[in-house]
């Protein structure tokens, strides 16, 4: 069976990283701020998680480290692209670079070992158990113990929402991204504005890093966001940013990730799971962008 | 988006600054400076000195295939695919085809530029018909590109008796001779001629000058009247076809056969980009660029060696030198952001 329960309770494990580094993306894009560094931002927060959970012993103290850190790169990245002006791709392939670089090099520094790091000593996330819901449903196997930071992604999911639609800051993320000009005649500075996003973003990615490292598993190995920055991009590009589109988008990418990941239990070879989504996101996002091209929205 | 405004030697000025931040901060600097110098350049009748360069005939030849692309204003930062296909078609070509080397290797050869050119295209398809920023999938394709190939090299094309995910061996006499006593190959002279062919090209024909003004201000090429869409399909194969030709030279040259993760491990299609971006799109500068981020690359192995620094120093130096030349030096791609005047 494709669709039972440990299916079930392993999707939201997928879904989450994307959701919440895809709601990262989709606050820079709605401040016209071309991130591209979420996978770099990812690590660097899986990195810090570990890091914080183990040093501090509590998995809170890991959530906050990888908060703090991703914010830190999201600083970075808005000091060098929004401040000096460079260009948010070269700054945001920086980035990237540097989160490889550095995660690899600080293993080696402080917990001197190359790879992996796997230690008891690193406290996981908490799973909410929902004992009144229903197990013949499946409901159970989805919702009940799924990790806190599923159900902040959820949260933030309409919290985002919310911000961009009704609250003054959400609007003037919007105003810095779609008519800076009105932003400066009332007073206001556009690369602020847009500075803020970004370290915003910089927190949401170590929140999604949070999850790989010290939620789904407690470990950190090299290289361990393994491309879901992209896909959380091609996830941004797909939804214009809006989140309420994000949440399902994220949804179907997690679906597809936890599928690969069933079939190859089915005897197909590992590369090709593992491409699955990658290829996808090419052919939906080409589907979903050459649609808007035809109805002239985008050039 | 266009290529537009850039000072030569900002990014320089950029990179002396991180240098010397770096010998100011690290401890004990003056003996890691004699490790990072043995590393690069020391060794036994300088041997480090040849795998530098061995690592820089890969590096700049992937920066030969960036600078291309991104010259014609074209972010195709989909190299490792398009060098990864190269090599693994070089490698499949090589164990395959049952050839005197005088036809062996110039069919792997064009096999691998044909492949790296097609995948190449694929990315530009992506963006010209569907509209997906070339940014974007040309690095989505490199995930499938890479992992097809590991899994060519896993299944259908494995050397099960060595116990890896590798291909098998290429013919002995079929391998691009080293030089004697070195890790260097004759690869170097193959990547000589694409420096030489792509500087003189970009600066001297017209080819070129159409390709660095479309770069430059597609408005500009489109009311001159230049085939736009034609040279952005040119341009996208010539890149990728030279990033399959330093496909064919790391297979041919350095590993007589195709090992999973060769290409991509010692990231030198990224490092390849960077030093682009680093010589602020000059091309004579490119091959400069190239060959000083080999020479961190194998100096950090030196200190590592010696100082037990872990190497991967030398990438967060990259890093940073990439983002101090984006924010101190010139601007290398400025596109602007949306809504502003």
């Amino acid at each position: 069976m494709l669709f039972d329960a440990a299916f079930l309770d392993s999707l939201p494990r997928f879904v989450t990283p994307l959701l919440l580094a895809a709601l990262a993306g989709a606050i820079c894009h709605r401040a016209a701020v071309f991130n591209i560094a979420l996978e770099g931002m990812m690590l660097i927060g899986a990195f810090s998680a570990v890091a914080g959970a183990y040093a501090s012993g509590t998995w809170i103290g890991g959530v906050a480290m990888a908060m703090l850190f991703g914010g830190l790169a999201g600083l970075a990245f808005a000091w060098f692209s929004i401040r000096r002006g460079g260009d948010d791709i070269v700054v945001s392939i920086g980035m990237n670079f540097l989160a490889i670089g550095s995660t690899i090099f600080m293993l080696r520094l402080l917990f001197d070992t190359r790879g992996q790091f796997d230690d008891p000593g690193i406290i996981a996330v908490p799973k909410i158990p929902l004992p009144f819901l229903d197990f013949q449903t499946g409901l159970s196997s989805l919702l009940s113990n799924q990790s806190v930071l599923f159900w902040l992604g959820l949260a933030l999911t309409f919290a985002i929402t919310f911000l961009l639609r009704r609250h003054r800051f959400g609007l003037q993320l919007r105003a810095a991204g779609e008519n800076p000009e009105a932003l400066k005649t009332a007073g206001l500075s556009p690369d602020r504005i847009r500075s803020i996003a970004v370290v915003i973003s910089g927190v949401l990615c170590g929140l999604a890093g949070a999850q790989l490292s010290i939620s789904n598993v407690t470990l950190f190995t090299e290289n361990m966001s393994a491309g879901r920055g992209w896909i959380a991009v091609v996830i941004v590009l797909m939804c214009s940013g809006r989140p309420l589109w994000i949440l399902p988008t994220a949804i179907l990418f997690g679906l597809i990730e936890a599928l690969g990941f069933r079939i190859q239990g089915l005897g197909l070879p590992q590369q090709f799971t593992d491409a699955l989504p990658y290829v996808v996101a090419l052919v939906v996002l080409a589907a979903v962008l050459s649609r808007k091209k035809k109805s002239g929205q985008i050039t | 988006m266009t290529f537009a405004r850039f000072g030569k030697y900002g990014s320089i000025i950029a990179l002396v600054a991180v240098a010397i931040a770096a010998v100011v901060l690290v401890p004990g600097v003056n003996e890691n400076a004699m490790n990072f110098l043995d590393g690069a350049f020391g060794g036994r009748r300088n041997f480090n000195f040849f795998t530098t360069l061995s690592r820089a005939t890969l590096i700049i030849g992937m920066a030969m295939s960036v600078l291309v692309s991104f010259r014609a204003g074209l972010i195709n930062i989909g190299g490792e695919g398009q060098l990864v296909l190269g090599g693994l078609t070089a490698a499949l070509v090589g164990v395959t085809l049952d050839a005197p080397p005088a036809v062996l290797l110039p069919a792997a050869l064009v096999a691998a530029m044909f492949v790296g050119a097609v995948w190449a295209l694929v990315a530009g398809w992506f963006e010209r018909v569907a509209g997906v920023p070339l940014v974007v999938g040309s690095l989505l394709l490199n995930y499938p590109a890479v992992l097809f190939a590991s899994y060519l090299v896993s299944h259908p094309f494995r050397d099960i008796d060595s116990g890896l995910s590798q291909s098998h061996r290429i013919a002995r006499e079929a391998r691009l001779p080293k030089f004697d006593g070195t890790l260097l190959d004759y690869g170097i002279f193959l990547i000589l001629v694409v420096i030489a062919v792509v500087i003189v090209f970009e600066r001297r024909s017209v080819f070129g000058y159409r390709l660095r003004m479309q770069g430059f201000s597609l408005p500009f090429a489109r009311s001159s009247g230049f085939p736009v869409g034609r040279i952005y399909y040119q341009t996208l194969a010539i890149s990728g076809a030279i990033a399959g030709i330093v496909g064919f030279i790391a297979v041919f040259g350095m590993n007589h056969r195709y090992v999973d993760g060769m290409l991509v491990l010692p990231l030198y299609s990224w490092t390849g980009l960077i030093a682009v971006l680093l010589a602020g799109m000059v091309s004579w500068l490119v091959p400069l660029t190239g060959f000083f981020f080999a020479a961190l690359g194998t100096g950090a192995v030196g200190i590592e060696r010696a100082a037990d620094i872990p190497r991967e120093a030398a990438q967060i130096i990259q890093a940073l030198i990439i983002l101090f030349a984006a924010g101190f030096g010139h601007r290398l791609i400025s596109r602007g952001r949306k809504g502003d005047v």
